[in-house]
């Protein structure tokens, strides 16, 4: 068992490897982050599932910015800075979206009917509704990641030229986006 | 334990897509790294301002002094500031660093402005036309310093894009008002000086509304 200080210098010595190329010190290290980052998660009001959500924006962010760690400053404070600003960010989002949520019924009544069967035209307006509201609360990059690939049907080569990201940011985006969709449109026959 | 997969399967993938990364240099050198762009176009600047009218003026008048001192110093401070801040694990407090500075500058700009006002016939055409001209210099001067100094903040990938964006902002207007003294074409320099202050606002306002964006991107 490490004391907090080897701990420490271990941490800093695996991100220093990391970013000098060494994948089974990067693999090592994100491991070994995993508990801070869902404490600080849970500690801060997130629900196990979004601070799951959380947890990976975490380490998507690690993996972005990892050029910006100074291995003569301490690792644990650069991952509770990146932590800390990730999960408020999804508490803000989580804000965001109950607001939303409870407009969106007004929105779809005030959708015009044109249809000559009211009952069905209403059902059908109702689930476009659904997915239209459940497209626009999704967070703008995991949105850009559907539309991308899954409405302009680009490969993930394609998507990543096109929107100068990552294929595996879009990839974690797309499937973040298809879960959280799923849940919200389709889940009662999930269950 | 579907979840814990998850982040499991994403450490794979980050692991596959690591690249080995240059360090960023410490903020306090990259900061250097601007300015000493700023001094490169101070001394450029030199060659078509008339230096001995602005030591003259300088010695004339308080509210010039304080001003200049104050603008120069708020843009090391904005800048080291702004550096600071793109790094994850820097505090906020960083932001307040160029606040006193930046109070003086403006606070004795507004000074001059009242002097100026005070003068018994001064003609409002002359503010105006100073005014415009004063606005378009610190605009075309912010602009190629405010676009290097983004390009350089977003290395960093700031995690607070709309603070760096400000502080890179404000470290640009307070470059450019300094810079602005050695090219001043107006005989009364202090009718100007207010206009800065708006100028400033606007930059940094600009900064503020696309730095983020481009710094948050």
């Amino acid at each position: 068992m490490d004391t907090p200080d080897a701990a420490e210098r271990r941490r800093g010595e695996l991100m220093a490897a990391a970013q000098a190329g060494d994948g089974a010190a990067y693999a090592a290290l994100l491991r070994d982050c995993l508990p801070t980052i869902r404490a600080i998660a849970r500690r801060r009001g997130l629900s196990p599932d979004r601070a799951e959500d959380a947890v990976q924006e975490v380490l998507l962010t690690i993996h972005r910015v990892r050029h910006t760690y100074d291995p003569s400053r301490p690792f644990s404070a650069w991952l509770r800075a990146i932590t800390e600003r990730r999960v408020i960010d999804a508490l803000r989002r989580d804000g965001r979206r109950q607001a939303r949520e409870v407009h969106d019924p007004i929105a779809m009544e005030a959708e015009p009917d044109g249809t000559p069967e009211p009952g069905d035209a209403i059902d059908a307006i109702r689930q476009m509704g659904q997915v239209r509201a459940a497209l626009a609360s999704l967070p703008p990059r995991q949105r850009e990641a559907v539309e991308q690939i899954g409405l302009r049907g680009r490969s993930l080569a394609e998507a990543a030229e096109a929107t100068g990201r990552t294929k595996v940011t879009l990839k974690v985006n797309l499937h973040r986006a298809l879960k959280t969709l799923r849940t919200r449109i389709g889940g009662d026959a999930d269950a | 334990m579907t979840s814990r997969s998850d982040a499991d399967g994403l450490i794979e993938d980050l692991v596959t897509d690591l690249r080995p990364v240059r360090r960023l240099a410490p903020p306090w050198l990259r900061a250097a790294g601007w300015l000493l762009v700023v001094l490169a176009a101070a001394a450029v600047l030199s060659r078509f301002g008339d230096l001995h009218a602005l030591v003259r003026r300088l010695a004339a008048e308080i509210d010039m002094q304080m001003a200049l001192a104050g603008s120069t110093v708020t843009a090391v401070l904005a800048t080291l500031a702004a550096f600071q801040l793109s790094l994850p694990d820097r505090s906020r407090a960083w932001a307040l660093l160029p606040l006193p500075t930046a109070a003086l500058w403006l606070g004795s700009s507004g000074m001059g402005c009242l002097d100026m006002w005070l003068q018994p016939g001064m003609a409002i055409g002359t503010i105006s036309g100073a005014a415009d001209d004063c606005m378009m210099l610190v605009v075309g001067i912010s602009l190629p310093l405010s676009i290097l100094l983004f390009l350089m903040l977003r290395r960093a990938r700031p995690l607070r894009p709309g603070l760096v964006a400000g502080m890179g902002g404000l470290a640009a207007a307070a470059a450019a008002a300094s810079l602005l003294w050695i090219v001043h074409p107006f005989e009364t320099a202090a009718s100007a000086v207010a206009v800065h202050v708006v100028a400033v606002l606007i930059v940094i306002g600009l900064a503020r509304v696309a730095g983020s964006r481009a710094l948050g991107g």
